[in-house]
C-alpha cells in the first residue's frame, strides 16, 4: 500500500513538468494554429538555462528565482523565435510553419551543444528540499512533494489568466476564431507573440523545475516531446484541465509501467492514447472541432496536368544522367546516390496522401521502418531471399497500413496527425523493447542482398528501378481517377459524399498505398545498408519525410522526390562539419522564409515570371 | 402516375425542439416544386433529410416506391437524386470540367482506376453539360476564380451528370445579383422541361418562387401550414403574416391552435 501510494505521488510529481510543457503547447496551437515541434527544444532549454542560473544564484532564494528567470529567459527567447521565423510564414499553407519549427529544433540542438558541451549535466538539489519523508515507510523525496504543491497553483494561476483577464479573453476568442478578433480590431502579431512569450515560458518552467529531479541532457527535446503530444491529445486541444488531467494519468501510468511492465513503458502511453481517441475522438475534455475552422490561407491549389515537353524532356535527360551515374562516378557517389533515391521514394509515398489527400501524418516512419523490419525479420528467422523480402516489405507496411489507417481515419485534422504519430511510436517502441526478437538497440544486422546484387553498382540499378517506378507509379495515381477522388475528398467531403464518392474509403485506400510504397523504400533501405535499427521507425524520421514534403512544396506534384533529394543531399554534405545541425537548421528556415511554396513551387513562380514556363490565363 | 418522390410524416427533433414536425408531400415526374417558410422555418432540415445528411427521427422518403430515409448521401445519390447546395461546394484544385468529369467518373465507377488520365475521361460527356448550363466557354478554367454566379451553374452541371430522375436545390440563387437569379431558374425550368427532371427547391427570393415553380409549399416552424399554386398561395392569409410576420404571426398560431 505504502509502495502503492508513493508511486503515485512520483507520478504526480512528474506530471507538473509535463502539464506546463504540454499546456504551453497546446495554448500556442489554439491561437496560431502552429504546431511548435520546436517546445520540446524550449523545455531543453529551460533546464539548461535554469542550471547555469543555479551555479551563479545561490542558497534558497536563487534555486526558485532561478527557476522563474529560465521560464522568463525562455519566454524572451521564445518571442524572437517567434518573430524572426513564425512571422514570415504565417501566411504560408496550412501547417507550413512546422517546418520551420523543426528547423528551430536543429538549431537550438547545436547552440545548446556549443555552449553547454555534449555532456549530461547533473541538476543541484533545491536548497531545503533534498531530503525524503516517509509515508507510510516508503521514501519520497521532499522535492516531489513541493512540485506537487506548486504544480496547481501554476494551473490555477494559467486557468485564472485565461478564463477572467481580458488577454484571457483575447486568447480563448482567437481560438475560437481568429479572423474574427483580427475584424475586432485586436492586434494579431502582438496577440500571437504574447501567447508565444506565455507558452515557451512555460516549457522553460517546465524544464527548470524538473533539474533536480532528472537533470539536463541534448536529448530532452525529443523525450518529451511524444509524451506532450499524447498529453495534449489525450486532454483535448485547447483544453487546460484536460491537458492537466491527462499529464496526470500518463505520469502515473509510467510510473506504474515501470514497476510492473517494464518491457512496455514505452507503448503504454500510446496506447492509452488510441484508447482515449477510439471513444472520444476530441481527447478527454476536448470539444469537436468546427470544420473549415483552419482557414486555408496562400493560394489555392492549381489544378495538376501531366507534365508539358520541355519538363517531360528535363526529367529524361535527369534520369539518363542518374542511369549513368556507376560509369563516371565512384563507389561513394553510387552509394550515396542509392540511399537518395529509397528517401525519395519514401518521401513521395508520404507527399502523395499529404498532398492529393491532404491526410499529414506525423507516423510515415511507421511504414517505412516497418517495411526495413519486416524484410530483416525475415530474412534473419526465415532466411528469406532478398527478392521475396522485398516483396514482402511493401506488403506487411501495406498491411500494416490498413490497420492504422482503419484506427486513424476515424479522425480528422491534428488528431489524424496524433493518432498516426501514436502508432508510429508504438512501432518504434515495439523494435526497442522487444529486444529478444527485434534485437532492440542493437539492431538486426547482416542483412545482404542475394548474390547477384550484392555488388553496389548492380544494386544501384534495382534501387533505381524500384524508386523511379515507384514514383512514377505514385505520380500517375496523382493523374489517374483515384488521384483525383483523393482530391475531391480533400476539396469537398460534401459534395465528394453527395455524388457517390466513399470519401473515408478512398483515404484508406490512399492511405494504405501510400504505407506500401513507403514499405518499399524501407525494403530497399535494408539490404542497402545491411543492418537495420529502431531509430528508422523514430518520430524524427516521420518528420524528416513531413520537412522534406514541405520544403519541395506540398501544393506542387513534384514536391516529395524532389524536397528529398534535396534535403538528402544536403545533408550528406553538411553532416561533415561539426556543427552541421545548426547549418541545416538555418538552411530549412531560410528556405521556408524565401519560399514558403517550397522548392517546386518557388521555381515554378520564377520560371513563369521569367517566361521560361507559360502562366496559366487565371493565374494573377 | 406514381409520384418520383413521396414523403410521409417526416420529423426530426433536436432535442424538445421540433424543427421539422409531421412534413407529408408528392412530388410528381416533371414537377418544379417549391418549398418556402422565413428563417429557422426547417427548410434545411427537410433537405438534408432528403439527401441523407441527417436522418429522420421518424417518417418516410420513398423515392419511386423505394425508402430511402436514413440512407447516406452517396447512396441516395446512385439512386438518381441530384443535389445543389446552398453555399456551393466544388473541387477547388481542379478545373471547371474535370468538377463534371468527377462526378461522371464516380457515376460510371471508376473511382479506383490507376491506369487511365482522369482528365481524359468523359471529357465529351462533360462538356456537353457545361454547354446546357452555358458555361462551355470556362470549361478550361481554373475552379478557384470563377464568379459566384458561374460556381452555381457548374453545381447545377455536376448535380445533372448522372442524369438524375430528381434534383434537390438548397436555395440555389443565393448570393448572386438578381438577374443572374432570373437567368438560373430559367435555364433550370428549361432543363427539366427537356429532361423530365422534378426540382425540389427551397428559395427565400420570391420572385424567383413565383415566376418557376409549378406548386409551393409552405413550412413554418417545422410545419407545412400552406400548399397549392402560386396564385393560391400568393392570396393566403396565413403566409402573408407569416410573411410579414410580427405580432400577427403568434396571434395566427394561438388562433390555430384554438381552431
Amino acid at each position: 500500500m505504502g509502495l502503492f501510494i508513493a508511486q503515485i505521488l512520483t507520478g504526480l510529481a512528474n506530471a507538473g513538468a509535463l502539464f506546463m510543457v504540454a499546456s504551453g503547447l497546446s495554448l500556442i496551437f489554439g491561437v496560431t494554429r502552429v504546431v511548435n515541434f520546436a517546445h520540446g527544444s524550449f523545455y531543453m532549454l529551460g533546464a539548461y538555462v535554469g542550471y547555469s542560473l543555479m551555479q551563479a544564484l545561490p542558497g534558497v532564494a536563487g534555486f526558485w528565482g532561478a527557476i522563474l528567470l529560465a521560464g522568463l529567459i525562455v519566454g524572451v527567447i521564445g518571442v524572437i523565435v517567434e518573430i524572426c521565423v513564425l512571422r514570415p510564414v504565417y501566411r504560408a499553407p496550412e501547417l507550413f510553419q512546422l517546418v520551420a519549427t523543426f528547423g528551430v529544433i536543429l538549431v537550438i540542438q547545436d547552440l545548446t551543444l556549443m555552449i553547454w558541451g555534449p555532456q549530461d549535466l547533473l541538476g543541484p538539489r533545491a536548497p531545503g528540499l533534498k531530503g525524503i519523508i516517509r509515508i507510510m515507510g516508503e521514501p519520497v523525496p521532499q522535492y516531489d512533494i513541493a512540485l506537487i504543491a506548486i504544480t496547481p497553483f501554476v494551473a490555477i494561476g494559467l486557468w485564472y489568466l485565461i478564463t477572467r483577464t481580458r488577454v484571457g479573453t483575447l486568447v480563448r476568442a482567437a481560438t475560437q476564431d481568429r479572423e474574427m478578433v483580427g475584424a475586432l480590431g485586436v492586434n494579431q502579431s502582438w496577440l500571437f507573440t504574447g501567447v508565444f512569450f506565455l507558452g515557451c515560458a512555460l516549457a522553460g518552467l517546465g524544464g527548470a523545475l524538473q533539474l533536480p529531479k532528472g537533470g539536463a541532457d541534448l536529448l530532452m527535446d525529443f523525450s518529451i516531446l511524444g509524451a506532450v503530444f499524447v498529453v495534449v491529445v489525450i486532454g483535448g486541444m485547447g483544453s487546460l484541465p484536460g491537458a492537466y488531467l491527462a499529464a496526470v494519468i500518463i505520469s502515473i501510468l509510467n510510473v506504474f509501467g515501470v514497476t510492473y511492465a517494464p518491457q512496455s513503458t514505452l507503448v503504454l502511453m500510446f496506447v492509452v492514447m488510441v484508447v482515449v481517441l477510439m471513444i472520444r475522438p476530441f481527447g478527454l475534455l476536448g470539444k469537436e472541432e468546427v470544420a473549415g475552422e483552419h482557414g486555408q490561407t496562400g493560394e489555392p491549389e492549381r489544378p495538376i496536368k501531366p507534365a508539358g515537353p520541355r519538363i517531360r524532356l528535363l526529367v529524361t535527360t535527369l534520369l539518363v544522367i542518374l542511369a549513368l551515374l556507376p560509369l563516371y562516378s565512384g563507389n561513394f557517389a553510387v552509394v550515396l546516390v542509392t540511399d537518395i533515391m529509397i528517401f525519395c521514394l519514401f518521401a513521395a509515398s508520404l507527399h502523395f496522401m499529404l498532398g492529393q489527400g491532404g491526410l499529414v501524418s506525423f507516423g510515415h516512419a511507421a511504414f517505412f521502418g516497418g517495411g526495413a523490419y519486416a524484410a530483416a525479420l525475415l530474412v534473419t528467422y526465415a532466411s528469406t531471399p532478398m527478392e521475396l523480402a522485398l516483396v514482402l516489405a511493401p506488403v506487411s507496411a501495406g498491411l500494416a497500413a490498413i490497420v492504422i489507417g482503419w484506427v486513424c481515419l476515424r479522425s480528422t485534422g491534428v488528431y489524424f496527425a496524433m493518432l498516426t504519430l501514436a502508432f508510429g511510436q508504438l512501432l518504434w517502441s515495439l523494435a526497442f523493447q522487444w529486444g529478444d526478437v527485434t534485437g532492440g538497440d542493437d539492431g538486426l544486422v547482416n542483412i545482404w542482398p542475394s548474390a547477384w546484387a550484392s555488388d553496389n553498382t548492380v544494386y544501384y540499378y534495382l534501387a533505381f528501378t524500384l524508386c523511379v517506378g515507384g514514383i512514377l507509379l505514385l505520380r500517375q495515381a496523382a493523374h489517374a481517377p483515384f488521384g483525383y477522388a483523393l482530391r475531391a475528398a480533400r476539396d469537398s467531403t460534401r459534395q465528394a459524399e453527395a455524388t457517390g464518392i466513399n470519401t473515408k474509403r478512398v483515404q484508406w485506400v490512399a492511405f494504405t498505398f501510400a504505407g506500401t510504397m513507403a514499405g518499399l523504400a524501407g525494403g530497399l533501405f535494408v539490404f542497402s545498408k545491411g543492418s537495420i535499427f529502431p531509430n528508422e521507425l523514430e518520430t524524427a524520421r516521420s518528420f524528416d519525410a513531413l520537412i522534406v514534403v514541405f520544403l519541395g512544396g506540398v501544393k506542387t506534384l513534384s514536391g516529395g522526390w524532389v524536397g528529398g533529394a534535396f534535403f538528402e543531399g544536403a545533408k550528406d554534405y553538411l553532416t561533415r562539419f561539426e556543427y552541421w545541425r545548426l547549418t541545416l537548421g538555418l538552411l530549412i528556415i531560410f528556405v521556408v522564409i524565401l519560399g514558403p511554396e517550397g522548392i517546386v513551387g518557388s521555381l515554378r513562380k520564377a520560371g513563369e515570371r521569367i517566361g521560361l514556363l507559360k502562366t496559366p490565363e487565371d493565374a494573377t | 402516375m406514381s409520384p418520383i418522390l413521396s414523403v410521409r410524416n417526416l420529423s426530426r427533433n433536436f432535442g424538445a425542439i421540433k424543427a421539422v414536425d409531421d412534413v407529408s408531400f408528392d412530388l410528381a415526374k416533371g414537377e418544379l416544386l417549391a418549398l418556402i417558410g422565413p428563417n429557422g422555418a426547417g427548410k434545411s432540415t427537410c433537405f438534408n433529410m432528403l439527401m441523407g445528411q441527417l436522418r429522420p427521427s421518424s417518417g418516410t422518403v420513398q423515392l419511386m416506391g423505394k425508402n430511402i430515409a436514413g440512407m447516406q448521401p452517396r447512396k441516395i445519390w446512385r439512386m438518381g437524386v441530384g443535389r445543389t447546395f446552398q453555399i456551393t461546394a466544388t473541387y477547388v484544385s481542379m478545373t471547371v470540367v474535370e468538377n463534371v468529369q468527377m462526378a461522371l467518373i464516380s457515376h460510371h465507377r471508376r473511382l479506383y482506376s490507376l491506369t487511365s488520365f482522369a482528365h481524359k475521361l468523359y471529357r465529351d460527356k462533360a462538356l456537353a453539360l457545361l454547354e446546357t448550363v452555358g458555361m462551355a466557354d470556362q470549361a478550361d478554367r481554373h475552379c478557384a476564380v470563377l464568379a459566384y454566379g458561374d460556381l452555381k451553374r457548374l453545381e447545377l452541371a455536376v448535380a445533372l451528370a448522372h442524369d438524375p430522375v430528381l434534383l434537390l436545390m438548397d436555395e440555389p440563387t443565393a448570393g448572386m445579383a438578381p438577374r443572374e437569379r432570373i437567368a438560373l431558374m430559367q435555364l433550370t425550368a428549361d432543363i427539366l422541361a427537356q429532361r423530365g427532371i422534378s426540382v425540389l427547391f427551397t428559395e427565400h427570393d420570391m420572385d424567383v418562387v413565383f415566376a418557376h415553380s409549378h406548386r409551393i409549399m409552405v413550412l413554418n416552424r417545422g410545419q407545412l401550414i400552406a400548399e397549392g399554386t402560386v396564385d393560391e398561395i400568393r392570396n393566403n392569409r396565413q403566409v402573408q403574416e407569416v410573411y410579414l410576420g410580427g405580432g400577427t404571426l403568434f396571434k395566427a398560431a394561438e388562433d390555430d391552435a384554438h381552431a
